[in-house]
Parts: C-alpha cells; structure tokens; sequence
C-alpha cells in the first residue's frame, strides 16, 4: 500500500500551536485585568454572563495576538526568544494564523455585545484594531516609544470590564488603564536592558538600541514617578479604600526605589553582577499590577471608603 | 459483506489532537450559548419584539393617562341609558 505523506517539512500543528497563536501568558493579564474592572464596578453582573463576558475579552485579546504572531513572523524568526512561536517555526502557515486572528476577532466582538452591551463589543474591536494595527503595523517598528503605545493595548481590558457592568467608562478604569498604561513601559526596559535581544537585527527601534541603556534606565526611572501618582489617586475614588492604599503605597515606594537603583547604575556595574537589580525589579513589576489589582478585588468584597 | 480491515492513517493520528481540541472548544460553545440564553431569558430582558402589528404591550408607557372615566356614558337605545336618560328627566 502506498503511503501518502504530504510533505517531509516540519511537524504539523497541534491543537497548543492554535493556543499558542492566542498568546495564553499575555491573556491571563487581560483576563485578570477585565474580571477586575468587571467585578468592582458599581452595577452588579450576573455571575454566568461576567463569565462569558472575560471569555471573550480575552478570546478578542487572543485573537489581535494571532494577528501579531501573523504580521511580525519575520521579527519572531530572527529573535531567539519568539523563534519557536508557531508561525516562524513552520507550524502554523501565516495565513491561517490571519485566518484564526479574523474569524477569533468578529466572533469574539460580536458575542461580547451579545453577552454583555455593544459599547463594551465596540471597545473591544477598538483595542484589536489598536494593538494589530496601530501598534504592530504601523509603530513597531518605527518608533522606540513602541512599548508605550503597546502598552496601550494592554490597558483597555480593565476598561472594557467596566463598559461590560455600566456601559460606559468613568474615572476609575480611566485610573485603572493609566495604571497599567505607565507600569508597561519601565517593565519592558527593564526586561529589554538584561535579555539582550538582537533587536537592532530584526529591525524593531527598542529604546535600549536606539538611544542607549543610560537613556533607557532614566526612561524606568521617569516612568515610575509619573506611575505612582496614578496608582494612589485610583485609591482615593470610590473603588478605593485604606486596603488598597496601603498596598498601592507600598509598592510604589518599592517601585521608586527600583528604578532609582536601575538609574544610578553604570552598564559596567549590572553586568559585574550579572543584571541583579534589573533583574529583581522586573520581578517586582509583576507583583505591582498583580498586587494592585488583588488589592482592588478585596477591597471591593470588603467595602471601601 | 467483506469487512475490510481498519487500518488508521497517519495523517489521522497526526490530526487526533487538533480534532479533539476543536470538538471540545464548540461543545464549551454550545454550552456557553445555551447558559446565555437561559440567563438573559430568566432575567427577564426584552422577550417580545416587533411583530407586523401594533400591540398596545409593546407600547412606552403613557407619561400622561387619561383619566379613568368615573361617569360612563351608556349608548343610546339600550335599557342603561333609557334609565339614566329617565333619572335624568326625573331631575
């Protein structure tokens, strides 16, 4: 019996390739984020449709992922870290990971409108657009500020949240979204400034190639204080509370001292101990929007101002 | 009948997880369609819509009522207006 075998290429997609095309590590941000904002708003939402409402959010953050993994295959083949993403890869062929970002993108607008309200659906398809469009196509890669405005997409999910419950926005996801909108970028210096990817090669303008790592680190350190006004304001709105408070002061005081450390130190100095200081500010930058947004969810189930 | 033998093909094995994954993924959709549905309809949201005719409960509330009529008026000829019309006329 002959045996057909298409090609010898690579192996063929499995069903985690398709999940991975959604970006699941950048989703679980936004599905914490948008339950959050969801949760804390002041109309309360039926548990089931709250459900369903982060389930498409977050489908539609995993579907403007397909679409980057589609447009920055070229990027992701040169760079070490993303070489292995489905698309560079071989895997998954590029136009059906434009097929699953399209399809992913309409499914999931359209069944958050119906779940929840059409002005969360349209400010769900807006943040798509965002990050596919504005952020991958056209600044990527022609501006270094491209983390900032990344940043923005990543921003929106609490806001979307809140649309879910009110149908509108207000000054709390106004505050949530500047939150995470500072935080993204001394987060990405600071992993840009020890991961040492060859950006320059893959031709992306990262802050730490263009203007150099003394620039970036006074970028980190800038940002944290334009971060820390934003996050204690957020405390005193009605979403706020002296839990909250004193977690958000913690933290940021932590946060200031972090990115003084980062911008006191020579390049000599971090490489001499091996990026210590970049390092563990990195991981206090997960812990900082993680923190601040548990602390938004617990002072909300235990009442706030 | 000749039973031929089931001889599985690779491409199969290869698809196996794609196939069961996709299986998975619409039954969690149909599942999530249904449950929205049984929550919005219990919720009691907008079940009637726009049928080709008027109805008077699809209607917006009248911010004005008229007001009841406390004196009904009975038609002419009938035994209720010829005894308001005599109650009348005994005035």
């Amino acid at each position: 019996m002959a045996d057909i075998n298409a090609y010898e290429g690579p192996a063929e997609a499995g069903f985690g390739d398709y999940v991975a095309l959604l970006k699941p590590r950048v989703m679980s941000l936004v599905v914490f984020t948008a339950f959050v904002g969801l949760w804390i708003a002041p109309q309360p939402v039926n548990p089931f449709v709250a459900f369903c409402a982060v389930l498409f959010i977050a489908l539609g953050g995993g579907a403007s992922g397909a679409l980057n993994m589609w447009y920055d295959a070229d990027i992701d083949a040169v760079m070490k870290r993303t070489a292995g993403r489905p698309v560079p890869s071989g895997r998954v062929a590029p136009d059906e990971a434009l097929a699953v970002g399209i399809a992913l993108s309409g499914l999931s607008v359209m069944m958050l409108g119906l779940a929840a309200n059409w002005f969360a659906a349209g400010f769900l398809a807006f943040t798509i657009f965002f990050y596919a469009v504005v952020y991958t196509i056209w600044l990527k890669r022609s501006t270094p500020q491209n983390i900032v405005i990344g940043g923005a997409a990543g921003a929106f999910p609490p806001m979307i949240g809140w649309a879910c419950a009110t149908g509108g926005i207000g000054l709390e996801p106004l505050l949530m979204f500047a939150l995470i909108f500072f935080w993204t970028p001394p987060h990405f210096w600071a992993l840009a400034l020890f991961m040492k990817e060859d950006y320059s090669k893959a031709g992306v303008p990262m802050l730490t190639v263009t203007h150099g790592r003394k620039v970036t680190r006074r970028h980190i350190f800038a940002y944290t204080l334009v971060l820390a006004p934003f996050a204690i304001w957020l405390g005193l709105t009605s979403v706020g509370g002296p839990l909250y408070m004193a977690v958000s002061v913690v933290l940021n005081a932590l946060f200031i001292a972090g990115g003084w450390r980062i911008l006191r130190r020579s390049e000599e100095q971090a490489q001499a101990d091996g990026y210590k200081v970049e390092k563990r500010y990195f991981r206090l930058s997960l812990y900082y929007t993680f923190l601040h947004f548990l602390a938004l969810l617990i002072q909300h189930w235990v009442g706030g101002w | 009948m000749v039973m031929l033998p089931q001889v599985e093909h690779e491409l199969h094995k290869r698809r196996r997880s794609r196939n069961i994954g996709l299986l998975v993924v619409l039954l969690g959709f149909v599942a999530l369609v249904f449950g929205l549905s049984v929550v919005k309809i219990t919720q009691g949201d907008m079940m009637q819509g726009y049928d080709h005719r008027p109805r008077a409960s699809m209607l917006p509330a009248d911010p004005n009522p008229p007001a009841r009529n406390s004196a009904p008026v009975a038609a002419p000829g009938t035994p209720a207006a010829e005894q308001g019309g005599a109650a009348e006329a005994g005035q």
